[in-house]
């Protein structure tokens, strides 16, 4: 959901006997489960797809890091700042991998982040709403790498390898995130009457984005039926946004914060939380680029780029100039 | 403008073990590559001993060669040693 | 000033260089040159507050009063701020970061070595783990310091320029009060005079590799190891301790 709504350039189904030979034994190897590595054969579909996702991926950890980033300098106690500022690296990190394993289907990491900064490319809407109190960090590290977790577990298996060792390590690491945001919460409910005013403010904002994080409805979806097959893919949207209401709902009663939607109910014959309908035009609209914060993140993504290029092509230059000197000393 | 040079970054996690292909990052020199190794691979202390390669200094085998390279071994089943029958009573072999 | 008097200030000294340069760090996390400068930058912020933490801690129990860690991150003003200059110097260009990260990284890694020997055990204990900390530090900035110095004409002149306007904030990493004075007796603080040595020696070095002048030397600034700052510090207090000071009972 870090990438909600991949478009796999697919326009119908082909049953099997429909794909090339080639195709048909890819789709062979993928069936039994056998991974598919960056110098294989794969159908351009594929390669361009997982572009596509990946890079969205990687670019919602890179802008990700923004909202929280916005209290880094304000964090309440030398502790929190050490925890947020290692999880805040944690998203550069992991920004990084993913942008790494795009490389290995022959995207270049410059391109990809050029398309982004002229929004061309997509990432999750979710960082699109600013951060305004410091239970806002609790509440994206709960709410937020909570519904990322969720998507990203699956992730670990699925068919490309280099985007499957990525996102194993990926949840290793992003382990720590969601507890660090709960017990932020934890401590907020305990507090003054005014701490927990703050914590209901940011659970009653980051409630219906987080929901919208999974994507629309997609089980009727082309594309998801595509990526699904290829197994880049392994849930429908609506599971896994059930899976984690239901995940989330004992968890804020644990807090006792109410969740902002009257019409959350346990559904005795599912066994699962029945919950209101998510106002999809918002997600449209911020998926488009009016969100609150769209232009402001792009922005700030851009001016950090553009004011390190010299930087960066001072290292390139002495660089160089190493690799001249040593090819003359030898 | 051209991106850094990529590398790829290999890492022993423990004494005694062998250097283990972890991931890639970009640096402008070896310097860089190695310490943005460490900043970026070992933050856990999953690591005791870096080597970094230049992404085009490393020699793969085409994935079309499979069948050249690895199949023909997959009958030479006498380099095994479970393809040998020893009566039970014979010990130390 | 009685002995206990002078650590409690030696501390804060200790504790606040680290606090403040690594608040400075934060302040390029998500805005950095590069995403793996991301990931370097974070570490020196997470290793200077991980040593504030230590100081600090430690200077209140010294103190006897009653105040932790966060006390005195938090409810100190300015005035009773003892970090130096250079540190709380503002972020600037990447190159700016870079001179002011190596200048002071050339004086915190042979006075940490010189503190791992110090008579003091818990001074000793926490100056052994960070010297290896800042160890790294210092070479990862003396890179860069020579990159950006013999990379390209745009950067060469940037950087020389970052060093000439941070060189007057130097000379108040060696220069000696009342504090050293009280500390050296018993062993406690460091050789200044040693560490400038070396901080010299390496700072000539690295500035010859990276093709850059060493600035003119003349008059100097000082102020901040007695509480007496510039103008900066205000702003990075302001921000870093709004939060305990707007809820002063709270707990996070």
């Amino acid at each position: 959901m870090y990438s909600q709504f991949v478009d796999t350039g697919v326009e119908r189904m082909r049953c099997a006997e429909e794909l090339p030979e080639l195709e048909r034994a890819f789709q062979d190897k993928i069936d039994s489960d056998i991974k598919i590595e960056p110098k294989d054969w794969m159908p351009e579909a594929y390669r361009q797809t997982l572009v596509r996702q990946i890079s969205q991926h990687a670019h919602s950890e890179i802008v990700g890091m923004l909202p929280e980033g916005n209290w880094l300098t304000r964090a309440p106690s030398l502790r929190r700042k050490l925890i947020l500022l290692a999880k805040v690296q944690d998203e550069a990190g992991h920004g990084l991998y993913l942008y790494s394993a795009a490389e290995t289907l022959g995207a270049s990491r410059e391109a990809l982040i050029e398309a982004l900064h002229a929004g061309k490319a997509k990432y999750s809407s979710i960082f699109n709403y600013p951060t305004l109190s410091w239970a806002d960090v609790g509440a994206i590290g709960w709410l937020v790498d909570g519904a990322a977790l969720i998507n990203q577990i699956p992730l670990c298996r699925c068919s490309y390898g280099p985007y499957a060792r990525a996102m194993v390590r990926i949840c290793k690491e992003e382990s720590f995130h969601q507890r660090q945001g709960y017990e932020i919460m934890l401590a907020l409910c305990a507090g003054s009457a005014v701490q927990k005013r703050m914590a209901q403010d940011a659970l009653d904002r980051w409630w219906w984005p987080s929901l919208m994080m999974f994507g629309p409805p997609d089980a009727e979806s082309i594309h998801t039926q595509q990526a699904m097959r290829w197994k880049i893919k392994r849930h429908t949207n609506d599971e896994l946004r059930q899976k984690f209401v239901d995940q989330s709902v004992p968890q804020a009663d644990y807090l006792e914060l109410t969740l902002p939607d009257p019409a959350l109910k346990r559904n005795e014959q599912t066994g699962h939380y029945d919950f209101g309908a998510i106002d999809w035009s918002e997600f449209w609209s911020v998926l488009k680029g009016d969100g609150p914060c769209n232009r402001q993140r792009i922005a700030t993504r851009r001016q950090a780029y553009d004011e390190g290029r010299w930087v960066r092509e001072a290292a390139l230059a002495y660089g160089a100039k190493q690799d001249r000197r040593r090819a003359e000393f030898s | 403008m051209q991106d850094w040079p990529l590398w790829e970054v290999f890492i022993r996690s423990r004494r005694g073990l062998a250097h283990k292909h972890v991931g890639s990052l970009h640096a402008c020199d070896a310097p860089m590559a190695l310490a943005n190794a460490r900043d970026i691979y070992t933050r856990r202390s999953e690591g005791v001993s870096i080597w970094v390669v230049r992404s085009t200094d490393i020699i793969a085998s085409a994935p079309g060669d499979k069948p050249i390279l690895f199949d023909p071994s997959e009958d030479k089943v006498y380099r095994h040693p479970t393809f040998y029958e020893i009566p039970d009573e014979v010990d130390n072999l | 000033m009685n002995r206990q008097q002078a650590l409690f200030e030696y501390l804060l000294r200790l504790g606040d260089n680290a606090l403040i340069l690594g608040q400075r760090l934060t302040e390029w996390i998500g805005h950095a040159p590069a995403l793996e400068e991301e990931m370097g930058s974070a570490n020196i912020a997470l290793d200077l507050i991980g040593q504030a933490r230590g100081w600090l801690a430690y200077a209140g129990t010294v103190e006897g009063a009653g105040r932790d860690e966060d006390d005195l991150a938090f409810q100190r003003d300015v005035m009773n701020f003892r970090n130096v200059l250079l540190v709380e110097q503002p972020n600037g260009h990447y190159g700016d970061t870079i001179a002011r990260q190596y200048l002071f990284d050339a004086f915190h890694y042979p006075l940490l070595t010189a503190l791992s020997a110090c008579t003091d055990q818990s001074i000793a204990g926490i100056a052994a783990k960070a010297s290896k900390e800042a160890a790294y530090h210092r070479r990862r900035s003396a890179e860069w310091v020579i990159r950006l110095g013999d990379g390209t004409a745009e950067s060469h002149a940037k950087l020389q320029q970052s060093f000439d306007t941070l060189w007057p904030y130097t000379g108040e990493l060696f220069a000696l009060d009342e504090v050293d004075h009280t500390l050296r007796r018993t062993g406690v603080a460091a050789d200044l005079t040693a560490v400038r040595r070396e901080w010299h020696e390496h700072v000539t070095r690295t500035l010859a590799g990276a093709t850059l002048v060493p600035p003119q030397e003349g008059w100097m600034q000082s102020g901040g190891k007695q509480g007496r700052h510039s103008e900066q510090l205000g702003y990075v207090l302001a921000e870093m301790q709004f939060l305990p000071r707007a809820y002063r009972d709270a707990r996070w």
